[in-house]
């Protein structure tokens, strides 16, 4: 049986925070929590493989138990499980400690339910890395197809999947054996408006919620902040730039700015020369 | 014991990406922070890599070690990552320096965990130094977070190597000299069935990824303020004029109005061109930090108060449909005024 699962992150909308310019800390407050985009993604690839063959969806995410939306909004999309791993030993993990304990609480899954496919989304906006994917595949021994634009196909049978990944100059085919992990770009899938009975289903579902001692124990030295090889040292705002002049096309007048904007670029050393034009 | 500071040296078909000499550049500067006893040394995995290998001397590396095998030709990241776990585990380098690339990240975040060490993504700063006074110097790694609105300092105090990708585009690259005075050190790596679990079947061309963003001269980009994706094709004559390649803030990307390899920006390339145009762009910080550093910013916004204006080097406040075709047309006329 086709069983997906799919390792996902509540983050904050980056797009929307700001910083407070008095004591330059984040304001968080009023800042909404999103589902990872690229995570939705890796969602909407597991459930269109799901429809073409059958099986089922597991969604993961370890983070607060306010969580439970993204996770909610995951089973709209059309998965089938989803647990939230909460607990306060696990806060203040970094990439290593957090790809520790979603591995231990994979095996465990797969121990049961064998599965196919590990999703992630290629990195979480809040945090950038790109490394918990590669990360958990590493611990597992699992291949690893990062930046993955396609899947092209699954093989139940002799247990193959060919999925397309971008690099930087060119895409590439691979082909690994199940189970695999990927971690996706967002030309993974479309996002699906979610069906009647995939709302209702939502509605009334209630996430799982294993913790650091159920229903599988961790080892203590690897968790939160104490398992994790790096922290943080310092934080700061980045720094600010000085402001060019300002022309405004209403007062000084277009052919004005416009010559003057031009001067100003074959200023820039080598680049008369580069346009093909004389100071 | 010397203290070593490594450098991947990324290639793909034996073509060394820039990125690898701007690292050379950078751990020169962290070795010397530390002392005399200290080396900069390159690695290398690939097949046929003599001509690689020997470029790395020329960019500064005192040392290079070389693994060259088939099995190595294209990368991939299991084999990859078994043949550097070796070599770390050999050799023990304080400090392992990638770059923030397709290719770097996904190799880097294996690595750190096979080893079982810290690693800090996408660092734009780097320094060594000592967190408490009189103590044993770390690798200060700095890098923006939360899309890019705060600057947070990483350190890896009980793990070794201390390892982080770095952003292409930020440091200089070491300068090539013409002789050559490190060695070349041949690996043995042996090579086992259980280290290949992937195959590549096929490449695909991807028109997408022959925009060449991070090491463009000139660069012109577009924002929301061009209200369609029809906006970039004015953007891109611009460019044409200039001799210059099409960028693109997210929200353009986000609207689907162009492809995600024209996107600068924090999720984006880092950029620093000698000319960087931002038409239509308000200027979130998540923009800003990827292409403050370029040389001479034009800014060409409506809104007075977009903050673009802050980091740029000229602002011109009006309508780009405007600004765009006057540039264009006085470009043209200069050049002719040129030609005669």
């Amino acid at each position: 049986m086709f069983h997906a699962l799919v390792s996902i992150k509540q983050v904050p909308d980056t797009t929307n925070i700001r910083i407070d310019p008095e004591t330059n800390n984040l304001i968080r407050q009023g800042v909404p929590t999103i589902l990872n985009p690229y995570d939705a993604h890796a969602v909407a690839a597991a459930v269109e493989w799901k429809r073409k063959l059958g099986g089922k969806v597991t969604i993961i995410t370890m983070g607060p138990p306010a969580a439970v939306t993204s996770l909610r909004e995951c089973i709209e999309m059309g998965a089938d499980r989803a647990i939230l791993i909460s607990a306060r030993q696990f806060a203040g993990a970094d990439t290593w400690a957090t790809s520790y304990v979603l591995t231990e609480v994979i095996k465990e899954i797969h121990s049961k339910d064998p599965v196919s496919l590990v999703f992630f989304g290629k990195q979480a906006i809040d945090g950038d890395t790109a490394q918990v994917g590669p990360g958990v595949a590493v611990r597992m021994d699992l291949p690893v197809v990062s930046y993955a634009v396609k899947i092209r196909e699954v093989n139940l049978e002799e247990q193959y999947v060919i999925i397309e990944r971008k690099t930087e100059s060119r895409n590439e085919v691979i082909k690994t054996s199940l189970p695999t992990a990927l971690t996706c770009e967002k030309d993974i899938a479309e996002i699906p408006y979610a069906s009647l009975p995939d709302l209702v289903y939502a509605l009334r579902y209630e996430p799982e919620v294993w913790n650091a001692e159920s229903p599988i124990t961790f080892d203590p030295a690897q968790l939160g902040l104490k398992g994790s090889p790096t922290t943080v040292f310092k934080t700061g705002t980045p720094e600010k730039h000085t402001a060019g002049e300002v022309f405004k096309v209403s007062e000084v007048g277009l052919d004005g700015v416009i010559k003057t904007a031009l001067d100003k670029i074959l200023g820039v050393e080598g680049m008369a020369s580069m346009l093909g034009v004389q100071k | 014991m010397s203290r070593r500071f490594w450098v991947y040296i990324e290639q793909e078909d034996g073509k060394v990406h820039p990125v690898s000499w701007e690292l050379l550049g950078v751990a020169r500067k962290l070795a010397d922070q530390v002392g005399e006893d200290s080396i900069v040394e390159g690695i290398l995995v690939g097949h046929n890599m003599e001509e690689a290998a020997q470029e790395c001397l020329h960019y500064g590396a005192e040392t290079v070690y070389v693994v060259d095998d088939p099995t190595f030709k294209n990368y991939l990241n299991k084999p990859y990552t078994v043949a550097l776990t070796a070599l770390v585990k050999k050799y023990a380098p304080e400090v392992f320096l990638v770059g923030a690339t397709t290719l770097g990240r996904d190799l880097a975040g294996a690595v750190a965990t096979s080893v079982g060490t810290g690693l800090t993504a996408d660092t734009t700063h780097l320094a060594m130094g000592e967190i408490k006074e009189g103590t044993k110097k770390l690798l200060l790694a700095t890098r923006p977070a939360f899309g890019g609105n705060v600057i947070a300092t990483i350190v890896c105090r009980n793990h070794s190597p201390q390892m982080a990708t770095v952003r292409p585009r930020v440091f200089n690259p070491s300068p090539r000299t013409e002789d050559a005075k490190g060695q070349i050190v041949r690996e043995k790596m042996e090579i086992t069935p259980d280290m290949i679990n992937a195959e590549i079947v096929e490449f695909v061309t991807n028109a997408a990824a022959t925009v060449k963003l991070e090491y463009a001269d000139i660069i012109v980009s577009g924002g929301r303020g061009l209200g369609g994706a029809k906006g970039f094709e004015l953007i891109k004559k611009l460019a044409d004029e200039l001799g210059g390649v099409v960028g693109s803030s997210r929200a353009c990307v986000d609207a689907g109005w162009i492809k995600y390899d024209h996107q600068v920006g924090q999720t984006g390339k880092t950029v620093r061109p000698k000319l960087y145009i931002a038409a239509g762009i308000s200027g979130a910080i998540q923009h800003k930090v990827g292409m403050q550093e370029s040389d001479f910013i034009l800014a060409i916004n409506r809104d007075p108060h977009a903050p673009i204006f802050d980091v740029a080097t000229m602002g011109i406040v009006g309508d780009l449909y405007e600004v765009i075709p006057a540039l264009i047309k006085e470009i043209r006329a200069r050049k002719e005024a040129q030609n005669g």
